[in-house]
């Protein structure tokens, strides 16, 4: 194994590879997946809570500092973890540089849209305007 | 590439072993598992979408509201939420499993078998009870 005459004595003790980012997206979901967990189970009880009940309880609840603060979290958490997974899954399955690019692009701008919406609406709950 | 070559005298390019895929694999529940994650995992990316319709809906009023009930109530909406719960807990059941391999944990044969089955089974039940639960805190089936 000898190593290409290319790297930089630099760029071998950094290790951070040629996307200059390393283990980060990785890492990040390893993160993700641990504040997940309590994120998951709090979603799955918040919505059995508000099962049959009325608009104006939804919104009373939805709304609550706490509820809407785990919401928050649950939302930020979550896009960040289905943001790197889904683009784990398309360098993994598309192979073709343009459709690569535009899917890569698609997930990113899908993840922002989805989020930044749902936010806005937990926070519209809150605030009532 | 003079290194690469010089195991082929006659210069023609030799067969190079390439890649094994899914197919060439015995079909075994480990696998199976981790099929199931990467799949639960795209569909919840998806459910998402049903996430923000939820709160999108109950932030615009009670009519946006009424209708994001009416299609959950309908039976294609209880089987979309019946799928979406499953895919929820068993990404999550096998996200946790990820994580004990993370921490060098549950390498052995019998304990990978144990983990690929508890994940199954468990997100299963899971949904069941959720189902259940969910059903008599609205006070029976509807």
């Amino acid at each position: 194994m000898t190593e290409s005459r290319m790297r930089t004595p630099m760029s071998r003790v950094r290790g951070l590879g040629a996307a200059h980012t390393g283990t980060k997206d990785f890492w990040h979901q390893r993160i993700t997946s641990v504040a997940g967990i309590p994120l998951c189970i709090a979603l799955v009880i918040i919505v059995i809570a508000l099962l049959g009940r009325s608009h104006a309880a939804v919104v009373q609840i939805l709304g609550s500092p706490i509820v809407a603060i785990i919401m928050l979290l649950f939302i930020v958490n979550t896009v960040y973890h289905m943001w790197i997974g889904m683009q784990e899954i398309i360098i993994d399955y598309v192979h073709e540089d343009k459709l690569k690019l535009a899917t890569l692009l698609g997930n990113t701008f899908f993840c922002f849209a989805i989020g930044l919406a749902s936010a806005f609406a937990i926070l519209k709950l809150s605030f009532g305007v | 590439m003079t290194e690469l070559e010089a195991g082929s005298t006659t210069g023609a390019r030799r067969a190079r072993p390439i890649s094994p895929h899914l197919q060439v694999y015995k079909l075994m529940l480990t696998f199976v598992m981790s099929g199931f994650h990467r799949i639960t995992g795209a569909v919840l990316y998806f459910g998402m979408l049903l996430i923000a319709w939820w709160l999108i809906a109950a932030a615009s009023g009670p009519n946006a509201y009424g209708n994001f009930e009416w299609f959950m109530g309908s039976l294609i909406g209880r089987l979309v939420l019946f799928g979406y719960t499953w895919a929820l807990l068993h990404h999550l059941l096998g996200g946790i499993r990820h994580l004990l391999w993370d921490l060098g944990l549950g390498f052995e044969p019998n304990e990978r078998e144990f983990l690929a089955l508890a994940t199954i089974v468990g997100s299963i039940s899971l949904t069941l009870i959720v189902w259940v639960v969910g059903y008599l805190a609205m006070g029976g089936p509807r």
